[in-house]
């Protein structure tokens, strides 16, 4: 089932058009990775589908309905979660107040989905009275994946996760994302292609604001020329 | 150095701070939040006095006089928010422009509506007076400043720390675009502070008319000055920031005023400098 379609979408930041085209499909319960150099128009991507970068052409539909035009507020409502390149946490609140502003509803799935997350990322209830500014570049990648997952959430996008971290923290947080497929469909932005082809069901490959390959993880774990050709690596 | 002298310049230090503190919270907020530079928040403290003045003269209820200028200045407050600030959220420059210009509009309009002289302004008879304690003189009005004062950064640090649009104002203070993200209207959260703001600017303005005994058009604007200088001092987007500089400029302001009379009116400025030198984010300057 097609959870998230975006056809055709263009977007400018000022006068540059960094968008010029791009479709792609999440399928509900995959994890779907976008990857490409810098500056391809994958953080725009992600950026467009949460209306922070506002399309100027195309349509983008989440379970059905046009988003396209909605604000970011009315697109995270729909069920739509988003981890910036940044993680986006509000240093100066402690974990469990950026937690807590996450849960617009705080009912009984809320409840359970907070614990779930938290047994996944047990450092965060140590934490949970520390200002997240204090935390390490690891546990705030954690705090911005849970926030992200708790806010009654059916798709997640993740903006790089593996930015910035220490190898073996690059394969927890792979890990929790995994984990974290079981409950919610995931579009993840990553240009570590070792780390996410392990994980990913889908990919599309992004250069100069287009699709320009996609398939099954598998077929391009297989395919060494394609790897070569638009990622430059063997 | 008498106790008397010291104790009376420390209330009047403490009451002319929680007055400037009333301004200077929601202006800290709006600029903090929203990133508006609003310099028409002083003629919401001057139209909270004439409002206030005007009710409490209609009716002889100070109560009502308090209740009315803060609806007043809130209903002005949304509609200076939702047509006149919200086309130019972003743009500093025409922030500076259209608000000063609005400052202007509306101490003009207070001449068309209660005319060009200054009013005056009596202390209703139940906090008129003083109580003395020995050579201690306590004037109750300038108590009764300290004490609303108190109870209100208690009310909007509770707002703040206890409530869910606190902690969702906390957080646009740091990052308005992951708080959209999140499921939230930043628009409607910027209304709310907008409001909130002016309310508090209005209450300023209907406390420090009887304090002052007269009010007049201008007066607006010269609180604004030291309501900006209070937000610099104390942290933009920190209410207890704030607090803290709004405290320190009253009591510094005081002492001065009767120890170094020359240097009244520069140690604002120089508190400003100094902070700015020491700590640029001002005392409770947000990290974003």
């Amino acid at each position: 089932m097609t959870l998230l379609k975006v056809e055709e979408i263009e977007t400018y930041i000022e006068q540059y058009h960094i968008l010029q085209g791009i479709s792609f499909e999440v399928l509900k319960g995959e994890i779907t990775v976008l990857f490409g150099r810098n500056g391809a128009g994958k953080t725009t991507t992600l950026r467009s589908v949460m209306g922070l970068s506002p399309i100027s052409k195309g349509q983008i539909t989440f379970r059905g309905e046009n988003i396209g035009s909605l604000p970011t507020y009315e697109i995270a409502r729909r069920g739509i979660g988003y981890v910036p390149e940044d993680q986006g946490i509000f240093k100066d609140l402690t974990v469990e107040e950026n937690m807590r502003i996450s849960i617009l509803k705080r009912d009984e799935s809320a409840l359970e989905k907070l614990e779930w997350i938290l047994n996944l990322f047990p450092d965060l209830k140590t934490l949970w009275h520390r200002k997240s500014g204090l935390l390490s570049g690891g546990q705030k990648q954690m705090l911005a994946l849970a926030r992200a997952y708790v806010g009654d959430n059916e798709l997640l996008l993740v903006d790089e996760p593996s930015k910035g971290l220490a190898p073996i923290m690059v394969e927890k947080v792979m890990q929790a994302i995994e984990q974290m497929k079981e409950k919610t469909t995931v579009v993840l932005v990553e240009q570590n292609f070792f780390m996410a082809s392990t994980i990913g069901d889908r990919f599309y490959i992004v250069d100069e604001g287009r699709i320009v390959h996609h398939g099954l993880m598998q077929e391009l774990k297989e395919d060494e020329d394609a790897r070569k050709k638009y990622l430059g690596i063997a | 150095m008498n106790l008397d002298v010291i104790v009376n310049l420390l209330v009047n230090g403490l009451a002319t701070g929680m007055l400037i503190f009333l301004l200077a919270s929601g202006l800290s907020l709006i600029f903090g939040l929203m990133d508006v530079l609003n310099f028409s928040h002083g003629g919401l403290f001057a139209w909270g006095a004439y409002m206030g003045v005007w009710v409490y003269v209609s009716t002889g209820s100070f109560l009502l006089a308090v209740v009315g200028a803060v609806l007043g200045g809130v209903a002005i407050g949304f509609i200076l928010e939702r047509w006149i600030i919200r086309p130019i959220y972003g743009n500093h420059l025409q922030q500076i422009l259209v608000t000063l210009g609005v400052m202007l509009v509306l101490s003009e309009l207070l001449k068309v509506f209660w005319g060009p002289n200054p009013l005056n302004a009596a202390v209703p008879p139940y906090l008129d007076g003083s109580w003395q304690l020995g050579g201690i003189i306590l004037i109750k009005y300038r108590l009764f400043i300290i004490i609303v004062g108190i109870l209100l950064l208690v009310g909007i640090q509770l707002l703040l720390t206890r409530t869910k649009l606190g902690l969702v104002v906390r957080a646009g203070v740091l990052n308005k675009e992951m708080v959209q993200a999140l499921g939230y209207n930043i628009k409607r959260i910027f209304s709310i502070v907008f409001m909130l703001g002016a309310g508090m600017a209005a209450l300023g303005g209907v406390l420090l008319a009887p304090y002052s005994g007269v009010i007049f058009s201008e007066m607006g604007m010269q609180f604004a000055i030291l309501a900006f200088i209070v937000v610099v001092i104390g942290g933009m987007g920190s209410v207890q920031g704030s607090a803290v500089a709004s405290v320190l400029v009253g009591l510094s302001g005081a002492f001065m005023a009767y120890y170094v009379p020359d240097l009244s009116l520069a140690v604002n400025m120089l508190l400003m400098v100094l902070v700015l030198l020491i700590k640029p984010s001002g005392l409770y300057g947000l990290k974003r």
